[in-house]
């Protein structure tokens, strides 16, 4: 198996893997908490961030790399203030996982916003009146509640992560090691004579990742869901 | 122990405008739908927070506008029966019941999980879903996780609607043991004037968002003029004590040493109990009636007839065994004579009295 694909289209996987769990990781609880205050709270400016959140997957990907880079850079605003304390995105894979995050995030807020709508408020009274917080009624009551939604929208975040090109490629490029991810490897075997082998072996990987991934959260979805009452 | 309700809260169209205290015992909401009671008891549990507010439970302020004080619902010391049950779907029936008592650690217990089981008999419950209960079975565990909250005050917004006749005879006794056997003031929503009958010790009736009437259970239903869900569902309560069960299938009341025949109760020898007695089942004779099939003849003085526009009438009449209504027509109250102060026997036939209005007192 191990001899089945070069050492370079190892480190591709590997890195893609890398970056796909750490984007789906980081984009977590900021998905949670966007698609909790999207689904139950009224706030000014509530359309605004609605619009900005879903932004990544409207606008061409080759932009958001784009304003990744000047913000997130060297010389971006938050990328210098970053780097004085030795955080660096440019260039590095922790850059793909960013890209890859900002990518997903529209896709996992949609999940787990619905699966929070789909909960009704009256549980959380009922759990009010009974003496809980309303972090203790978030904890107790909501969460296990959307938590076939919640599985659902990371393991559609991890999918997209392993997909995403455009602003991966136009933020961080593609350094062999560094920021080669699966798709960005899939390119460059196909710029260069008599890399469609290579190329082909890289997609037939990714389709299993993907399927996997799709199977994976179907049976756990279908666990919880029994788990939590709601089959 | 007591509650004491002021709120004013103006709706599109709708003003609330709503002040009672409500002694110990449990205190009814009455009203028909849009007459804003469930907005009364949402404001006291705090899920709404209305305009102007004050609400004092047990001498501690909930809720004062003035004061700009306003405790958040989960430090109410509540125990909230809803009317759809609102169990959590992903625990079992055990860790629902033991929700709020986890949260609530530093107050005195009302009632232990065992208790709680044995009381409403729900031992074989404890390790199955919500999903798997019937209605009866999800209002008794509700019932039951209001209780282990270690509540100060219950309140119940029309817990029996949702329920079909049969589950709401089995849910209702559960409600009278709560307000016998635990010390808690209880608020309690209805529209059902049965439910009002057999459980109140006040009524608070609401009509278009005002109080149309507070006062004693008794006294409010037997009051001839007041009648908010029309005249046929008028019926007074009278308050007797259970003699000996005949071997004939009826059951001898004693009210105030008048006897009474009812069918066969399920209640011992001894125990005090509230039966309605619909002014629809009652008939009303100048003398003594001779050679009648009805069992129950009480003499009585008219205190008052009152007629509507309608050919029916009601009739009060202050007995031995108490006040009793009675619907006659206007025709009949003309042809009888009967007048303020008046002699008149008032008949019930046994088997006229529901069992669903017989409750315990």
């Amino acid at each position: 198996m191990s001899d089945w694909l070069g050492p370079q289209e190892w480190a591709a996987v590997g890195l893609s893997l890398k970056v796909a769990f750490w984007a789906m990781m980081g984009a977590v609880v900021p998905g949670v908490f966007v698609a909790y205050a999207l689904a139950r709270w009224e706030f000014f400016g509530k359309q605004f961030v609605n619009v900005l959140v879903h932004l990544p997957l409207v606008l061409p990907p080759v932009a958001t790399g784009y304003l990744l880079l000047i913000t997130f850079g060297t010389q971006g605003v938050v990328g210098s203030a970053l780097k004085e304390i030795g955080v660096v995105f440019a260039f590095r894979w922790t850059g793909a996982a960013l890209a890859a995050a900002v990518m997903a995030f529209p896709l996992l807020v949609r999940a787990i916003r619905l699966s929070i709508e789909a909960i009704d408020p009256k549980l959380e009274q009922a759990a009010a009146t009974l003496g809980a917080s309303r972090g203790r009624v978030f904890f107790t009551v909501t969460l296990p509640l959307m938590l076939p939604g919640l599985l659902a929208g990371m393991v559609l975040a991890f999918a997209k992560a392993m997909g995403e090109f455009g602003a991966t490629i136009t933020f961080v490029s593609n350094i062999p090691g560094q920021t080669r991810t699966l798709p960005s490897a899939i390119y460059a075997f196909l710029q260069v004579p008599g890399g469609e082998t290579a190329a082909m072996r890289l997609v037939v990987v990714s389709i299993i990742v993907a399927a996997g991934a799709l199977i994976l959260s179907e049976v756990l979805a279908r666990r919880i869901a029994a788990k939590v009452g709601q089959a | 122990m007591s509650v004491e309700v002021h709120i004013r809260q103006g709706f599109q169209g709708f003003d609330l405008d709503v002040s009672f205290a409500a002694p110990a015992g449990l205190t009814v909401l009455f009203g028909s739908s849009g007459s804003g009671k469930t907005s009364v008891i949402n404001a006291v549990a705090g899920l709404s927070r209305p305009a102007q507010s004050r609400i004092v439970v047990n001498g501690e302020v909930l809720s004062d506008s003035a004061t700009r004080r306003w405790v958040p619902p989960h430090q109410r010391s509540l125990g909230y029966v809803f009317q759809e049950g609102r169990l959590f779907p992903h625990m079992n029936v055990r860790k629902n019941l033991l929700y709020g008592n986890g949260l609530s650690k530093g107050r005195a217990e009302v009632a232990s999980l065992d208790q709680v089981v044995e009381i409403l008999g729900i031992g074989g419950l404890l390790e199955r879903r919500p999903a798997e209960l019937s209605g009866g079975e999800k209002q008794r565990v509700a019932i039951g996780r209001a209780l282990l909250a270690r509540p100060k005050l219950i309140l119940a917004d029309e817990p029996l609607a949702a329920l079909d006749e049969p589950r709401k005879a089995e849910i209702l006794p559960y409600f009278e043991r709560l307000r016998d056997e635990f010390s808690l003031p209880i608020l309690y929503v209805t529209h059902s004037i049965a439910e009002v009958a057999r459980l109140a010790t006040t009524v608070v009736a609401l009509k278009d968002g005002k109080v149309e009437r507070v006062g004693a259970a008794a006294e409010v239903l037997s009051d001839p003029s007041f009648t908010p869900m029309g005249p046929r569902a008028v019926g007074a309560v009278l308050d007797a004590k259970v003699v000996t069960h005949h071997e004939d299938g009826l059951t001898e009341l004693t009210a105030n040493g008048v006897a009474l025949m009812l069918p066969q109760l399920s209640h011992a020898i001894g125990d005090q109990v509230r039966v309605r007695v619909a002014a629809h089942d009652v008939i009303l004779s100048r003398e003594a009636p001779k050679g009648l099939s009805a069992l129950n003849i009480v003499e009585g003085r008219v205190q008052s007839v009152r007629s509507g526009g309608g050919p029916g009438a009601i009739v009060s009449v202050d007995t031995k065994a108490g006040r009793i209504l009675a619907r006659i027509t206007r025709r009949s109250a003309a042809a009888l004579e009967l007048s303020e102060g008046g002699t008149c026997y008032a008949v019930m036939k046994s088997v006229s009295v529901a069992p669903q209005d017989i409750g315990t007192r």
